[in-house]
Formats: C-alpha cells, sequence, structure tokens
C-alpha cells in the first residue's frame, strides 16, 4: 500500500488549490495571455510557412494531443500511463485499414467519415480494454503493464502482415477532400488540428471540473476514501482511461493524415517515451503543460542537429540532449517547465499578491 | 505441495496429466501420425531447448530487475542498459584478451560499479518517490542508450565463442528411429546448455545467499519492511548498494550471455527490458522463484511460439500476462 502513496503524494498537483477556487469558471477566460496565444494560433498561418506550420505547429499540437491524454491520467487520475501513443497509433492504423492507401489487399477502401468513426470506436475500446487491464494494479505497476502493452503492440505490428502489413506499414493513406478543399492541403489541415486540439483541452480542462473530473481527482488522492463514500474507484479509473483512449485516437488519426503513412517505427517504445517525456517535461498538473512540453521537443527535434553542429559536436547527439534535458528537469522540478515558470513568478512577485497561499510544495 | 494436491485436487490432476504429456514428447519416439499433425520431433525438442535456454537468459536479466524492485521499491528502467553496456564491456574483453570467462568478470564488476553508482549518486537522493526514480531511471536508459550508440556505433556484435565450447553434443535423447533401426539422437550446442547450466547455478546460489546467509536475512526482512529494518539498527544504505551492485552485476552478466549466443545491437536494450517487465510481472514482482519461473514460462512461449505460430509468437506472450493479470494480478509467486 505504501508504493502507491508515495507515488500518488508525488503527482499530487501544486495547483490543486488553484484550480479548488477556480472550480466553476473556464479559468481561462479572464487571463490576457491566454487570449494573446489562442489569437496567435489563429492567425499562424499569416507568419509561418508550410515548413513551420506543419513540421513545427501541427506537429507540436499533435504531439501535445497525445500528451494530453497521459496528463489526464497521470495529472487527475495518478495513472502513468505508457500506451497513449500505442493507442494513437492504433487509431492511426484502423485509419489506414479502413480507410483507402497503396495496400489494396489490406485496406478496404471506406469513406473517411466511415473510417474515422470506426478507428476512434476501435482505439477506444483498445484502450479501455488495455486500461481496465492496469487498472488490476496501481502505481509503478501501471508503467510497468502499459508499458508492455506498448511494447507488445509494437513487435505484432512488425510480425503481423495481414492487417498491418509487417515493418513496411501502410503507405499512400488517403486523406479526406471534401466541399471543394484539400483538408491535408497545409493551412486547411492546420486549421484542423488546431480545432482538434482546441477541443480537446478544453474537453480536458472542463472534464477537470465537471463531477467526473472531480471524482477521479479524489480516487487519486485517495482511493480508500472514495470507495468508502460509495465510488466505484476502478469505474472512475477505467472511464478515464476511455476518454484518455478517445482523445489519444483523435490525435492518431491526424498523425497518419499528416504523414499519410503509418509504420511498426511510429509505434516503437522509444516514441512512447518520448510521450512520456513531453509531458513531464511541460508538467502534468494542467493541460497546457503538454502543449509546451510538446513545442520543446518538436525544437529540439528540428533544431538540435544544426544547433549542435554549429557548436561544434556531433549532430546526431540530439537523444543525449533530450535525455538531459529530462533528467533535469526531473530532478529539479516536479511539475516541469510549468512548475519552474510558477516558481519564477512567484519569486518575482510581492507576497502580498500571492493568491490562494497554502500551496504546501511546488 | 501436499497442501497444493489438498486443497485444489482437480488442477493437481490438470498439472500432472500435462507434465506426464510433456515428458512422454519428450521421451518417447513419436508415432508417425503425431509427425505428420505437428511436424518433426527434432524441431519441437530444438524448441523446447531453446525456450528452456532462452528462459535462462531472462533470468538472469530479470533477477537482478526483481531483486532491485522487491528491496528499494525501484523499477529500474535501466535495466536494459545496464545489460546492453555488460554486453558490450564483454565485448571489448573478449576480443582484446580473447578470454571468454574473464569478459564475465570485467563485465560484472564494471556494471556493478554502474550500479553503485546510480544508487549513490541518483537514487539515494530520492528515496521513497518511486515514481521519480522511475522517470529518472528512464532518463537515465535514454542517455545511456545514446552514449552506447556513440561509443559502439550501429553495427551487430557478436561475443567469440571459446574452442571448448564450439560445436553441437549428442544428446541422450531419441528424435527418431532410422528405417535401419538405428535412433537418431538430438545433436545441441554445447555452449547454451553450459549457459544454462551456469544460470541454474546462479539462480540456486542466489537463493542459498537470500535464504540461508545472514545478508540475505537482512535482504529478505528489507523486501518485508525496509523501515523496521533500519529502526532496528541495520546499515540499509550498505544494504541498498550491495544489492543495486549485485542486480546491475546480473544484467551485465546476462549482456555478456546474451552476446554470445545472440547478439548485441542498439534496440536490444529495450528489448530485455520487455522481456524482464514481463516475466517478473507474470512471476510476481520482488520474487527471485517467481522471476525463475516467469522467465522459463516466457522464454518456452517465445520458442514455441515462433516455431509453431510464427506470425503471433508475441502475442502468445502476451496473452500470458494478461491471463496472470487477470487471474492473478500479483503475479503467479509473489506472496501479497
Amino acid at each position: 500500500m505504501s508504493v502507491t502513496h508515495d507515488t500518488r503524494i508525488q503527482i499530487r498537483s501544486p495547483a490543486s488549490a488553484a484550480q479548488r477556487q477556480a472550480a466553476r469558471s473556464w479559468p481561462d477566460l479572464n487571463n490576457p495571455a491566454a487570449w494573446i496565444v489562442a489569437i496567435i494560433l489563429l492567425i499562424m498561418p499569416l507568419i509561418a510557412n508550410g515548413f513551420f506550420l506543419i513540421e513545427i505547429f501541427a506537429t507540436t499540437l499533435m504531439l501535445g494531443t497525445i500528451a494530453l491524454s497521459l496528463m489526464f491520467l497521470a495529472g487527475y487520475g495518478g495513472m502513468v500511463s505508457l500506451m497513449q501513443l500505442t493507442i494513437a497509433g492504433f487509431a492511426a492504423y484502423m485509419v489506414a485499414v479502413f480507410g483507402t492507401s497503396d495496400n489494396a489487399n489490406i485496406s478496404l477502401g471506406w469513406p473517411w467519415w466511415l473510417a474515422v468513426p470506426m478507428a476512434l470506436t476501435l482505439a477506444t475500446i483498445f484502450g479501455t480494454l488495455g486500461g481496465a487491464l492496469a487498472v488490476r494494479t496501481e502505481g509503478i505497476y501501471t508503467i510497468m503493464i502499459t508499458l508492455a502493452i506498448g511494447a507488445a503492440f509494437y513487435y505484432f505490428t512488425n510480425q503481423n502482415w495481414a492487417i498491418f502489413n509487417g515493418h513496411t506499414g501502410i503507405n499512400n493513406v488517403a486523406t479526406p477532400h471534401f466541399w471543394g478543399v484539400n483538408w491535408r492541403a497545409d493551412i486547411p489541415f492546420y486549421y484542423v488540428v488546431l480545432a482538434v486540439a482546441a477541443l480537446c483541452y478544453f474537453a480536458v480542462d472542463y472534464i477537470s471540473r465537471a463531477p467526473f473530473g472531480l471524482a477521479l481527482q479524489g480516487v487519486r488522492d485517495n482511493p480508500r476514501r472514495m470507495a468508502a463514500l460509495g465510488f466505484n474507484v476502478n469505474a472512475h479509473r477505467v472511464a478515464a482511461y476511455a476518454v484518455a483512449s478517445f482523445i489519444a485516437g483523435l490525435a492518431g488519426v491526424l498523425q497518419v493524415w499528416n504523414y499519410r503513412q503509418i509504420s511498426p517505427g511510429s509505434v516503437s517504445v522509444g516514441a512512447c517515451i518520448d510521450i512520456l517525456i513531453i509531458a513531464i517535461v511541460g508538467g502534468i498538473t494542467r493541460p497546457i503543460g503538454p502543449y509546451i512540453g510538446a513545442l520543446v521537443f518538436v525544437l529540439l527535434r528540428t533544431f538540435a542537429l544544426d544547433f549542435l553542429v554549429k557548436i561544434g559536436l556531433d549532430g546526431n547527439r540530439f537523444r543525449l540532449l533530450i535525455g538531459l534535458g529530462f533528467l533535469a528537469i526531473v530532478f529539479w522540478s516536479s511539475d516541469g517547465v510549468i512548475g519552474l515558470w510558477q516558481r519564477w513568478r512567484r519569486s518575482h512577485r510581492p507576497q502580498s499578491d500571492r493568491p490562494g497561499g497554502g500551496r504546501g510544495h511546488g | 505441495m501436499t497442501r497444493f494436491v489438498e486443497r485444489h485436487p482437480a488442477w493437481s490432476l490438470i498439472v500432472i496429466i500435462a507434465v506426464a504429456v510433456v515428458l512422454w514428447l519428450i521421451f518417447a519416439v513419436w508415432p508417425p501420425g503425431l509427425e505428420d499433425a505437428i511436424g518433426r520431433k527434432r524441431v519441437f525438442l530444438n524448441a523446447l531447448f531453446n525456450g528452456i535456454t532462452l528462459g535462462g537468459l531472462y533470468f538472469l536479466v530479470a533477477s537482478g530487475f526483481t531483486l532491485i524492485f522487491g528491496l528499494m521499491r525501484n523499477v529500474n528502467l535501466a535495466h536494459g542498459s545496464l545489460y546492453l553496456f555488460g554486453g558490450y564491456v564483454g565485448y571489448a574483453i573478449s576480443a582484446s584478451t580473447g578470454s571468454w570467462i574473464l569478459s564475465f568478470i570485467v563485465a560484472f564488476i564494471l556494471t556493478a560499479l554502474v550500479g553503485v553508482l546510480l544508487q549513490v549518486l541518483v537514487f539515494r537522493r530520492m528515496e521513497g518517490q518511486d515514481l521519480r526514480q522511475t522517470m529518472v531511471t528512464i532518463g537515465l536508459s535514454i542517455v545511456f542508450a545514446d552514449l552506447m550508440l556513440w561509443a559502439c556505433g550501429g553495427d551487430f556484435y557478436q561475443i567469440q565463442t571459446p574452442n571448448w565450447l564450439i560445436g553441437p553434443i549428442d544428446l541422450p535423447l531419441i528424435t527418431a528411429v532410422k528405417s535401419s533401426g538405428e535412433p537418431v539422437y538430438l545433436r545441441y550446442p554445447l555452449v547454451r546448455l553450459v549457459i544454462f547450466l551456469a544460470s541454474v547455478i546462479i539462480g540456486i546460489a542466489m537463493w542459498l545467499a537470500l535464504n540461508r546467509t545472514r545478508i540475505g536475512m537482512i535482504i529478505r526482512a528489507g523486501v518485508d519492511d525496509r523501515d523496521i529494518l533500519a529502526a532496528t539498527g541495520v546499515r540499509i544504505q550498505a544494504v541498498f548498494v550491495l544489492v543495486f551492485a549485485l542486480g546491475a552485476g546480473l544484467a551485465g552478466i546476462a549482456g555478456v550471455v546474451g552476446g554470445t549466443f545472440q547478439s548485441l545491437s542498439p534496440g536490444e536494450d529495450i528489448r530485455f527490458l520487455l522481456a524482464s517487465l514481463v516475466v517478473v510481472i507474470v512471476g510476481g514482482m520482488g520474487s527471485i522463484p517467481g522471476a525463475a519461473l516467469g522467465a522459463l514460462i516466457i522464454g518456452l512461449a517465445e520458442q514455441l511460439g515462433s516455431v509453431y505460430i510464427p506470425t503471433y509468437a508475441i502475442v502468445v506472450t502476451f496473452l500470458i500476462m494478461v491471463l496472470v493479470l487477470a487471474l492473478r494480478p500479483q503475479g503467479l509467486l509473489a506472496r501479497r
């Protein structure tokens, strides 16, 4: 029992006091910074060209959404799941299998408006089943089981040729065209991604303040007391997995449209761990954290090579940089970049201005 | 044993019948009808032996993992990196000195040292925060993997088997009978048998050390309740360092073993991390006999699966894990 208890204390959000305070209103509405970010995101196609728009910002939003599903589970449910990318990859595979692609012997050729709901449903079922398995254990065991599920899926896609087409994967997946718009063209696609990301962000934000989300946070903090109060602890956890799976599935559909192909490399164990890194680096106490983490990750991944070469090092050591950065974050801030930012803001603000107070640690 | 038979007579019967069937499959000469149905006996025996020896390797990796977890509640996700590190060290030693035995010793010492450094420099600072420790091990495994890729490149390495172990030997198991009535015996690589024997000896030594010595008693007490153990005046930090060194060293030895009868390359670290995860989930976290049983089951499932249902071999492994989680979430041989 002590194991899981320690884990929960570790995850518990330092911002929970503030959340409780703002539980009944949309906290972002009266924050000018949030409005500025929203406007910048909306007019982004005017600022950035195709490369930045898709490779940086759309990728950030997609990875951020997958990490958001992990943040939802870890931050509000206290369950660190490493299979969120696997669920996204599963949804992507299902879009490729039910939709249209070059592999005509595998793809069923359904139109996108049938294939996508099918993929999302299956991904949600897949994630919920995995979650039902994972909630049988607690704390760090969850990490191990979800990692094992993710790895098993990776090896399975590598070996299975009938559905997943082995290690070559499925290529040239069709993307939607309707209303005379090619939705995979850079600018429409960016807006699709932005809309989905915003939808997921606000959905998570809303759920965290809805009765279900509050009960989930109660389960995270003290499952025994919640059980004594009459809440079905495991049902809440499995439901959280279902919500997170749906979010991850949405991001997976976007990913397969973005790359137009899916292969086992996209669901490898390393990629699963990348999602955890993104969520932890960004901070898992608030929905905005994963997006910040994803931006940092994508910027590093894209520019670390040039940067490392410029300062005279081997450009291939990008993962070393990511790993060291992750270690530094884990060592010095349990709450990622958000935690650092909050600490910095608190230290540059007069004492009387502190909202709420009473934040035990952070 | 007798209590188990008394409490579950039906299960005991099933187990006894299964064991009898397996023994018959191993020792009897297969009738032609059976060979038509499931293939040659030689294939079956080879898969069986490969599975058992692979289980020995998995046991070496997983026992260190489960030992570290059992005492320190630290899920060391960098364990695969320690395995690969040990393998590379063993390769370097055996390539430069030509001594296979020496490569084991050096790999053990160096990986144990890495383990000591990890425990002293990293994990001691965040004791009791197991989630954070796990995150740190993930970060470390990324850093290690990249450093090793930097130092060793992406090539495949294989450690040279010493001359006295090269070549197959005849086992007293009849695979078929020639038309002349002369029996054909199973030929099997000697090195794999020796390695399996060594892992059995290591396993028994660990069991004896844990159950028959004073330090083993301290470790078992620490697994049960480390706070009370510390309160009785045992220098628990020293025990932690010792156990971490032992667990890491075992991973290093396993790396040399794996480098001898498989190969070393980037990505093997994740493969063996996954294997040890599944093995300890099946066998029960923190239990050495559990690791042995889990390793045997997973090794057999992987090898028999890859022979008889090649496309779904990994699914069999996974299904075993799911089944165990559904029926006994704490693992087959865990006490809690």
